[in-house]
């Protein structure tokens, strides 16, 4: 592990995963990370890419792919391509709120936890557990009707859906976190900081706060998956946001089931198969990072560019 | 049983006999301590939902709010007494469920645990099949893709079962719908059986609601046969999300235990691979598989709910999403509860399991 000589760049997260990778994991992981980047650029450019708005209405309803529509109007008289792509950006929107709220909180409550221990510890990891084992579709139920009632504006709507999905994903962040504050307390360089005589705040800041969060790239890329996922089935149930305020996948789901049954197939495939391109963009990122950090599931390399790596060496 | 690991003990070496006794009671204490733990998990459990859904408002106002006049809404408020201070509420609600007593729902005005007991039986029919599907699907493929690690059955195979968990049950039941049910014409849209089915079960006696049996029971052939290709898609949308999990589950199972010793051992005996796959890697391989089931069936349960909302399976998942779109908050916090409840037994007749087939765990 010579990483003091290799450049800043060279180990960051994604890039030094991508030097790591060979074969196949490296196809899974530039698969990954190329989806991802599409969803990212839609999401930022969706006002030049998109033709209409989110929530312009047209006569024409239920009309298939056309010239004017290139993927048809739903029920509504919406145009479904303009609302897959305006789709990304309220989806990037909520995801990145309720990652970092989620972070922000666990790894506060993770470190505290895991460094004082005692009754605050026993009392932080029993309610974490009852959360984990509740399902995360109801408990985001839950949330959003006591944050919105069940009905919201647009920030208010992404908000609503941010914090219920931030409440599912607390305890996952405090877990890791405690689990890693644990085993870092008894680490000397830890012991001789308390000797020095510095601060538990500025132990857990400095000292266990750097060491603890490396696993949490990994976390993040997993998580930002399931957020999408649950975005769309809060949409989907009807409890996300107003079709008026911003375009949302789930909801349009939602309004394509009837359609559906009628063989009106395009309101439906375009806004799910943008939920599933995301959503795999985002698994294959976050599982080719966490084979690679394992060493049992990393790609070995062929014994001859081994000896080529020696050589390097 | 202590009795008879302890008497031909008293003889031999003294170490052995010693470790056995503290193994055994360590089990049971482990047991115990388990089975203590769910008390406190779902009064945690129900704590929580109860005072979120009470933080913002009462379930009065919620579902009629605007629809009636405000004195008749504040006369309906008073008379549920819902305008007492909430922890006299909170206190009152632990002691009716204590007693069974869920409450009624407001928009229909139902007993909950009737509500409850009504359309519990289809959730759980649907739980049911998709669980075999998933089993069925993910572990073969999982063994499958951890022999070939690398090749590409491998790499197919993990991509789909990303596919798999990527894809909302929603939309799964989208695309099955729009090609089994619309496109071919196989398979019904939704629903849990036909109209002609339907009346057949209301003659029986003492009706289940569990399809399968009250089909099976009626002796009508063309009913069991209806209720079969009613719960083929929705077990499929719903199996296959579980599946990809299992699949990954035991891949990544297999590739470890494939690499120990005693493999190896077995091959250099002349052990055929089929063999060695299917049983020296895959039996140690299951332990792990029965604790994340456990998990998944919270998963299970969250994804029933929007199953069921996508074939209109009239279960508890439909229930909820439809009392959702009522606002009915009495009627949500009865299922949730209830499923809170399904979830935590399952985590400890999950965690049993494991321990009694796995020596290792204990606390």
């Amino acid at each position: 592990m010579a990483q003091a000589n290799e450049s800043f760049f060279s180990r960051l997260p994604v890039v030094a995963h991508l030097r790591k990778s060979v074969g196949l994991q490296r196809g899974m992981l530039v698969a990954g990370i190329a989806i991802t980047a599409a969803f990212l650029l839609t999401a930022a450019f969706a006002p030049l890419i998109a033709p209409y708005g989110f929530s312009q209405g047209f006569s024409e309803t239920q009309s298939p792919p056309s010239s004017a529509h290139i993927w048809g109007t739903t029920a509504g008289g919406y145009d479904v391509f303009s609302r897959t792509i305006w789709g990304a950006q309220t989806a990037f929107l909520v995801v990145v709120i309720a990652v970092a709220l989620s972070i922000f909180a666990g790894v506060i409550l993770g470190l505290v936890s895991g460094y004082f221990g005692g009754w605050v510890d026993r009392v932080l990891v029993v309610v974490s557990d009852a959360i984990y084992a509740f399902p995360t579709l109801l408990l985001a139920i839950v949330m959003s009707i006591t944050i919105s009632r069940g009905s919201s504006s647009l920030w208010g709507g992404i908000f609503s859906a941010a914090i219920s999905i931030t409440v599912v994903f607390i305890p996952q962040y405090f877990r890791v976190i405690r689990a890693e504050t644990i085993r870092l307390k008894a680490e000397p360089f830890v012991e001789s900081a308390i000797v020095v005589g510095a601060s538990s705040v500025r132990i857990m800041a400095r000292h266990i706060y750097k060491n603890a969060t490396r696993t949490l790239p990994l976390i993040f890329t997993l998580n930002a998956s399931e957020a999408i996922l649950t975005l769309a089935a809060l949409g989907f149930l009807g409890f996300g946001i107003e079709p008026t305020y911003a375009a949302e996948w789930g909801y349009d789901l939602n309004r394509a089931q009837s359609d559906a049954t009628a063989g009106i197939w395009w309101t439906g495939v375009f806004p799910g198969a943008a939920i599933v391109l995301t959503v795999l963009g985002l698994t294959l990122l976050g599982e080719s990072m966490n084979d690679l950090n394992d060493p049992r599931l990393r790609g070995r390399r062929r014994a001859g560019k081994k000896k080529q790596e020696l050589v390097d060496a | 049983m202590t009795a008879m690991i302890d008497l031909p003990v008293e003889e031999p070496a003294a170490q052995a006999p010693k470790r056995r006794n503290k193994s055994g009671g360590s089990l049971g204490k482990y047991l115990l301590i388990r089975f203590l733990l769910i008390f406190p998990t779902i009064l945690i459990l129900v704590t929580m939902v109860f005072f979120l859904m009470r933080i913002t408002g009462d379930p009065i106002t919620a579902a009629l709010g605007g629809r009636l006049p405000p004195e008749q809404l504040a006369q309906r408020i008073h008379e549920a007494g819902y305008d007492r201070p909430v922890m006299v509420q909170y206190f009152e609600y632990l002691g009716q469920l204590l007693t069974g007593n869920f409450g009624r729902t407001i928009s229909d005005n139902l007993l909950v645990t009737d509500m409850l007991a009504t359309y519990g039986a289809a959730t759980l029919e649907l739980a049911v099949n998709s669980l075999i599907v998933a089993l069925a699907v993910g572990i073969p493929l999982g063994m499958l893709a951890g022999y070939k690690r690398d090749k590409w059955q491998d790499a197919v195979l993990r991509v789909s079962a990303i596919l798999f968990y990527a894809t909302p049950v929603f939309f799964a039941g989208l695309l099955l719908k729009l090609v089994f049910a619309v496109w071919l014409g196989w398979l019904p849209v939704a629903g849990r059986s036909g109209t002609s089915t339907e009346i057949a079960m209301t003659q029986l006696a003492s009706p289940t609601g569990i399809y399968w049996l009250d089909a099976l029971r009626s002796g009508n052939m063309a009913a069991y046969w209806d209720v079969v290709q009613h719960s083929v898609l929705p077990a499929v949308a719903l199996g296959l999300l579980t599946a990809g999990i299992f699949l990954r589950l035991v891949r990544t199972n297999v590739i470890g235990t494939l690499g120990k010793d005693y493999v190896e051992a077995g091959r250099s005996r002349g052990v055929s691979e089929f063999r060695l796959v299917t049983k020296h890697a895959y039996k140690p391989a299951l332990i792990p598989i029965i604790t994340v089931m456990g998990l998944q069936i919270a998963l299970l349960l969250g994804g029933a709910v929007l199953t069921e909302t996508t074939f209109e399976w009239k279960g508890l998942g439909f229930q909820l999403a439809s009392y959702l779109t009522a606002r009915d908050f009495v009627a949500v916090q009865g299922i949730v509860v209830l499923l809170a409840v399904i979830v935590a037994i399952s985590n400890f007749i999950v965690d049993v399991i494991a321990a009694l087939i796995d020596p290792r765990v204990r606390y």
